[in-house]
């Protein structure tokens, strides 16, 4: 008798940690079906070009996840922060220019980052001094944001930025030719993606303040009962998440060699997918960063290079809501169905 | 009334505790020694959870003296408290599901430790060594959603002992437990007195922990009505000072010989569940289904009203098959269920006793002109108000400002509203206090009485015993033995059960 409920139990935490890893295989299992299919349709595709043109497709929408996940995990969403990215740009753009525009690229980026921190600072005011339900906050900022944006600092398109800011986006970590004659290169913006996954990654799970983001997302009154400073926490939340846009911004506007203030909104739902594929949940306390560069890659992969295996690109949205549909409803779908057996 | 004792660790003293015109605390006194355990004892409204929130530093009393090592505080908070060792472990328990076994236990020693990094192989370290100091085995790296009620009560415990608590305080501890569960935690609290770590168990459910407690309070109205040594009290003493009046002894059973068949179950079986049932239930009956956890006993009770399909056999109403898996085909055969976990499955808590009692059956109170006829609803939440004694302000009032034992009664009252052949309750009086598992039980009988066949689906062995002509004892998912009610005794039954 005890034995069968110690197997069952075992079975059952076996079971629960397949599901659990199973929104990360399932997605490195597409992305590899999906470079498969795409290399029998196309040889060249696989090539340093290609592999260089996503990680430069990546930069600030894996950034942006990264950010988006960590609001996930602290158990609320952030729809807000394409707002942020791009006022922070703008703004720092339009600052720098007409304050000094021969400042180094590092101090314009401190100060993209820092407007962007402050904009995630008033979403966090809303959010954890008002209490108020973060979509709401942050659909409301995102409108706010970005109105402001357009009607007091700007509405026109920059193309002249700062020649710092040209400069930043011309310095490359490799490049060269490939045998078949086609050029790559590496920027040393994905130097900033990498160094934001480090430091998230340090933050979640070495540091106390991460654990308690988890442990908030998990509980919020089991949080607060055991003494978590819950308020500080989520403030810094918000916070981090808005100097990740300001920085997200930035390299956007530089790398595209534009300040271009309307552009990124509306990228946030694409963010959020990624996120979600990654296996993030929107109750929150769950999310990973691998699984959320995983999501990355694969919306990045879709968008970039549906046309090589044969699909016309205005398929791309379809196949990005499929995806989701298939990468969270199938474990969600084994979960419940193994629920109602063992019932 | 209780003497004050020199080397108490914790002594409350004349506690009085007024909120706005109504007192919760008059002049009680309540005290722990060190490596003791303590049952505070009470019915709902008692005062007790004002006392240990009192104790807790989480309301301040209006008057009274406070004592923790002979030194006093006049007024408490939850730093002062937590720095004296003192832990809590809440009905719900508190955990995080998402994180693992080593990090629910450690969390909190690694934040009054002002830890700013996040150590893997101390974190494990603390849970190992506190797992150790109870002799549990549980998987460090489990998330806790994935672990057994009871192993999540055993990692809050531990979550005390890892920020070095003198005092645990257990609210409610055994609510979940299935009586197996119970005895292994009744070991674990003799350990935890054998390391010097006093306990304090805050229940309606008493008589099962009194065996490991040395002292015994009970509130009522506030009160100190009795305190002393536990072995003076048993469970029917305990009951009489909890609810001021003598609980009936069981109601005798219906007459059912010549009573029609109404559910007729053969051969039901679901793979890994149960297989091989078949019993038939009269009309008038009540009809005790029982056994360990795992024995299928839930899975059956379900099965009966199509929450879980069955693969294989069938049931009958009056005769006339109904289809497996169809919960709606049951209601409308005249099958009522009243799930175990109400909070979650049975009652809209937020939402009013009028609208809980009505939601099953909206139709019966469509006028002509296909609007809902509110006049109607007042009064059928009304009559059930009646009926089931139901206290509440009024039939507006929400479902989760009632007690235990009066949401478990709106429960009833909205199956009952569908005038139900086969009822059948699943754990009828799990989380109600003593006072109201008597009414409960009384309205078992009633409804009987008129006619509704009944299952009772529990593992508390005294209510089958009291309320049930019949016991089936299922074990591993077959039916193992049928006894009659009034043929043994609660430790007979027991043995039954676990042999």
């Amino acid at each position: 008798m005890r034995l069968d409920i110690m197997r069952l139990g075992i079975l059952r935490l076996g079971f629960l940690k397949t599901v659990l890893a199973k929104n990360e295989t399932l997605v490195a299992a597409v992305i590899v079906a999906f470079c498969i299919l795409a290399a029998v349709s196309d040889p060249l595709f696989l090539s340093a070009t290609t592999l260089t043109d996503l990680m430069r497709a990546s930069i600030v929408i894996g950034i942006l996840a990264v950010a988006a996940m960590l609001v996930l995990v602290s158990g609320g969403i952030d729809v807000s922060f394409t707002a942020i990215a791009v006022f922070a740009m703008y703004s720092t753009t339009v600052l720098t220019l007409s304050v000094m525009p021969d400042m180094p690229w590092y101090f314009i980026f401190m100060i993209s980052i820092f407007i962007g921190g402050c904009l995630g600072a008033v979403n966090g005011v809303f959010v954890v001094f008002c209490g108020l339900p973060t979509l709401i906050v942050t659909l409301g900022t995102l409108s706010v944001f970005r109105g402001f944006l357009l009607t007091f600092i700007g509405s026109q398109r920059i193309s002249a930025l700062p020649p710092e800011m040209r400069e930043f986006s011309r310095m490359m970590i490799a490049r060269g030719t490939t045998e078949a004659g086609s050029f790559y290169a590496i920027p040393w913006a994905f130097a900033a993606l990498v160094i934001v996954v480090a430091l998230t990654l340090f933050i979640l799970h070495k540091t106390m303040l991460g654990r308690s983001i988890f442990a908030i997302g998990g509980s919020v009154e089991s949080a607060r009962r055991i003494g978590v400073n819950v308020r500080a926490t989520q403030f810094f939340v918000y916070c981090y998440v808005g100097a990740l846009a300001g920085l997200a911004g930035i390299i956007h506007g530089a790398m595209g060699r534009m300040a271009d203030p309307f552009s990124l909104v509306g990228l946030e739902l694409s963010v959020i997918a990624a996120v979600v594929l990654g296996g993030a949940r929107l109750i929150g306390g769950y999310g990973t960063v691998t699984g959320t560069l995983l999501g990355v890659s694969l919306i990045v992969l879709v968008e970039n290079s549906l046309i090589v295996i044969g699909i016309p690109s205005t398929w791309q949205s379809v196949t990005i809501g499929l995806l989701i549909l298939l990468g969270t409803g199938l474990p969600a779908w084994q979960a419940k169905r193994a629920a109602s057996k063992a019932a | 009334m209780a003497s004050s004792d020199e080397n108490a660790f914790i002594a409350l003293k004349d506690i009085t505790k007024k909120y706005g015109g109504v007192t919760a605390l008059d002049n009680a006194d309540f005290q722990i020694k060190t490596g003791e355990a303590i049952c505070l004892a009470g019915e709902n409204g008692s005062g007790k959870s004002t006392l240990i929130k009192i104790l807790v530093g989480v309301e301040q009393p209006t008057s009274g003296h406070i004592f923790i090592d002979g030194k006093e505080y006049t007024h408490l908070n939850p730093r002062i408290v937590a720095a004296n060792g003192i832990a809590v472990i809440f009905q719900d328990f508190s955990l995080f599901s998402n994180l693992t076994v080593a990090e629910n236990i450690a969390f909190s020693s690694q934040l009054s430790g002002q830890a700013r990094f996040y150590n893997r192989a101390k974190v494990r370290q603390i849970a190992k060594q506190a797992l150790d100091r109870i002799d549990v085995d549980i998987d460090l790296d489990a998330r806790v959603e994935s672990i057994p009620v009871a192993h999540k009560q055993l990692v809050a415990i531990c979550r005390g002992l890892a920020s070095q608590a003198r005092l645990i305080i257990m609210d409610e501890p055994t609510t979940a437990l299935t009586e197996r569960e119970v005895k292994s935690l009744l070991g674990i609290i003799r350990k935890l007195k054998d390391d010097g770590i006093a306990v304090v168990f805050v229940s309606h459910k008493l008589a099962e922990v009194l065996e490991v407690c040395e002292e015994v309070f009970v509130l009522r109205n506030g009160k100190n009505v009795a305190n002393g040594p536990a072995s003076d009290f048993d469970a029917a003493s305990l009951t009489r000072h909890m609810t001021g009046r003598d609980i009936s002894a069981a109601p005798p059973p219906v007459d059912i010989n010549n009573a029609e068949t109404l559910l007729e179950v053969q051969g039901l079986g679901k793979e890994g569940a149960f297989e091989d049932i078949d019993f038939t239930l009269k009309a008038g009956e009540v009809l005790g289904i029982s056994g360990l956890l795992g024995s299928g006993r839930t899975s059956l009770a379900k099965a009966l009203f199509g929450l879980v399909a069955a693969d294989q056999g069938t049931i009958s109403i009056s005769g006339k098959n109904i289809p497996v898996g169809n919960p709606i085909a049951a209601m409308n055969a005249g099958v009522g269920y009243v799930p175990e976990d109400r909070l979650t499955e049975g009652l809209f808590l937020t939402q009013s006793i009028i609208r809980n009692v009505a939601v099953g059956r909206l139709d019966h109170h469509r006028k002509a002109s296909g609007f809902l006829n509110l006049a109607s609803l007042v009064d059928e939440a009304k009559t059930w108000i009646e009926r089931l004694k139901i206290k509440a302000p009024d039939v507006e009032a929400m479902v989760n400002s009632l007690s235990g034992g009066n949401q478990q009664r709106v429960a009833l009252a909205r199956w009952l509203s569908g005038a139900p052949r086969v009822l059948v309750l699943n754990g009828p009086s799990v989380g109600v206090d003593v006072g109201s598992k008597a009414d409960i039980h009384g309205i078992i009988h009633d409804l009987a009485s008129s006619g509704i066949g009944i299952v009772v689906i529990s593992d508390d062995l005294p209510e089958l015993l009291a309320t049930c002509g019949r016991i089936l004892v299922m074990k591993e998912g077959r039916i193992d033995g049928i006894v009659e009610g009034g043929s043994l005794d609660e430790t007979q039954l027991a043995a039954r059960l676990a042999s």
